[in-house]
């Protein structure tokens, strides 16, 4: 007797849905991750500028409600010592590639009693996002990236997108306004710029594309230099800064 | 009889002024019967960082193979070489992942590190490191190497010398140790260079 087709079904294993959700359309792109990108393309603006002597990353914090406690959203999030991130795009799944970014840190540093290197932790995390564009019954990231750190090569800043690849940038931009954003950071950016030129670039940047009053509350920074420490400002510093760039 | 004495070794680091010395016997035996004197049980992971691997001559063999994978691997990743302090949390790391049936075999890890600052250090055959300023002993004869060292060690020799106190403090253990011998293997590594040299001793 010949196989029926719930026999063949069943006979997949783990689940009928086990097959890969991002498939080549006929064209040859693969539209999921171009979906995934414009869910990126509509987050919030993040950026990250590269300096000689640090880096820094920001972005918005807009609430969906004033209601809403703001000292509970941290967009920005450690992943080493000298290793921070801010993402654009989906929260609940930036979270995700944190804790397996650093989970992946923490083994590095068990096997080899070193910290990871950026480049290595950046690899490994993009690595995660290539997977789930070719692995069955996953969807992929709907975030970008900014990994900003700072090791034995220097400072460092990259960009790593939904469909694994990555970059090593001087100055990036993600999410809402990108193409503002960046064309703003290409006439501001020079190779000699310094960390508190970065941070107030960054500021302007933001300030930029943001609706409504930019205030220490509604926005986030984080930076690393060469003491090696990446440090999240607080609400009055970012305050302290606002101040200066008027 | 412990597996660690069946085949006979002895080895020896030293630290010299921004350089060190690794040396070994040549001798493979089983227990008493000598089979090859030629033996190799130092290695070479790169230009500067030595490995050598004292014990069962077989374990020893399958550890390198095992070491010299992950260390191309990483070469291949991070597109540099291991810093000799890395290599020794790895050499470790990969030694306790075998805590109950472990390879039979006591390392030494010699190498010079960022501005070529010297390091050695030793371990057991589960990997509890052991770091020294001066020299690491292992083998069959490390009994007897620990007194040669103990007695000519000098701090900050230059190669010159730290080859001839290694090599006596080498020849005259190996005296003294019935299962290793048969010559010795040195290697010198400064900054620059790298000499080796087959030593030979009392050949019987």
């Amino acid at each position: 007797m010949g196989r029926s087709f719930t026999d063949t079904v069943y006979d997949m294993g783990d689940s009928q849905y086990s097959f890969s959700l991002t498939t080549f359309s006929p064209s040859g792109k693969l539209v999921q991750i171009e979906h995934a990108l414009t869910a990126v393309g509509s987050g919030q603006t993040s950026l990250g500028i590269k300096a000689s002597n640090g880096v820094v990353i920001a972005t918005e914090k807009k609430l969906p409600s004033i209601l809403v406690d703001e000292t509970s959203v941290q967009k920005i999030q450690i992943l080493t010592p000298n290793i921070g991130v801010v993402y654009s795009g989906m929260g609940p799944d930036s979270r995700v590639l944190v804790r397996k970014s650093r989970k992946q840190a923490e083994q590095y540093n068990r096997l080899y009693k070193e910290p990871i290197p950026v480049t290595q932790l950046v690899r490994e995390t993009a690595a995660v996002m290539q997977e789930f564009t070719q692995s069955g019954g996953v969807r992929p990231f709907g975030v970008s990236l900014l990994v900003a750190g700072f090791d034995d090569k220097g400072p460092q800043l990259y960009q790593v997108d939904p469909s694994g690849s990555y970059f090593s940038w001087k100055a990036s931009a993600m999410g809402k306004n990108v193409s503002n954003a960046k064309t703003f950071l290409e006439k501001r950016y020079t190779d000699d710029m310094e960390l508190e030129d970065a941070i107030h670039t960054a500021i302007l940047t933001l300030k930029e594309g943001f609706e409504g009053q930019i205030s220490g509350k509604n926005i986030e920074i984080g930076v690393i230099e060469a003491d090696k420490t990446f440090r999240v400002l607080t609400a009055a510093q970012i305050e302290d800064y606002l101040q200066e760039v008027e | 009889m412990s597996i660690f004495e069946y085949n006979g070794s002895a080895l020896v680091a030293m630290v010299g002024k921004n350089c060190f010395a690794i040396a070994s016997d040549r001798r493979l035996g089983v227990q008493l019967q000598t089979i090859a004197t030629d033996f190799q049980r130092i290695f070479k992971i790169h230009d500067k960082l030595f490995l050598g691997l004292s014990g069962l001559g077989s374990d020893a063999q399958t550890l390198y193979q095992r070491l010299v994978f992950r260390h191309k691997l990483y070469q291949l990743r991070e597109e540099r070489d291991m810093k000799p302090e890395t290599f020794a949390s790895l050499v470790s790391a990969i030694l306790y992942e075998k805590r109950f049936g472990p390879y039979f075999c006591q390392p030494v890890i010699a190498g010079l590190g960022d501005d070529d600052k010297p390091f050695i250090c030793t371990m057991d055959s589960i990997g509890a490191k052991e770091l020294a300023k001066d020299f690491v002993v292992a083998g069959t004869a490390s009994e007897s190497l620990y007194g040669a060292c103990e007695s000519m060690f000098k701090p900050d020799m230059e190669h010159e010398e730290l080859f001839e106190t290694i090599s006596q403090a080498l020849l005259s253990s190996v005296d003294r140790d019935c299962l290793s011998g048969w010559g010795g293997h040195v290697y010198v590594v400064t900054p620059s260079e790298v000499t080796e040299r087959i030593l030979k001793g009392r050949m019987d």
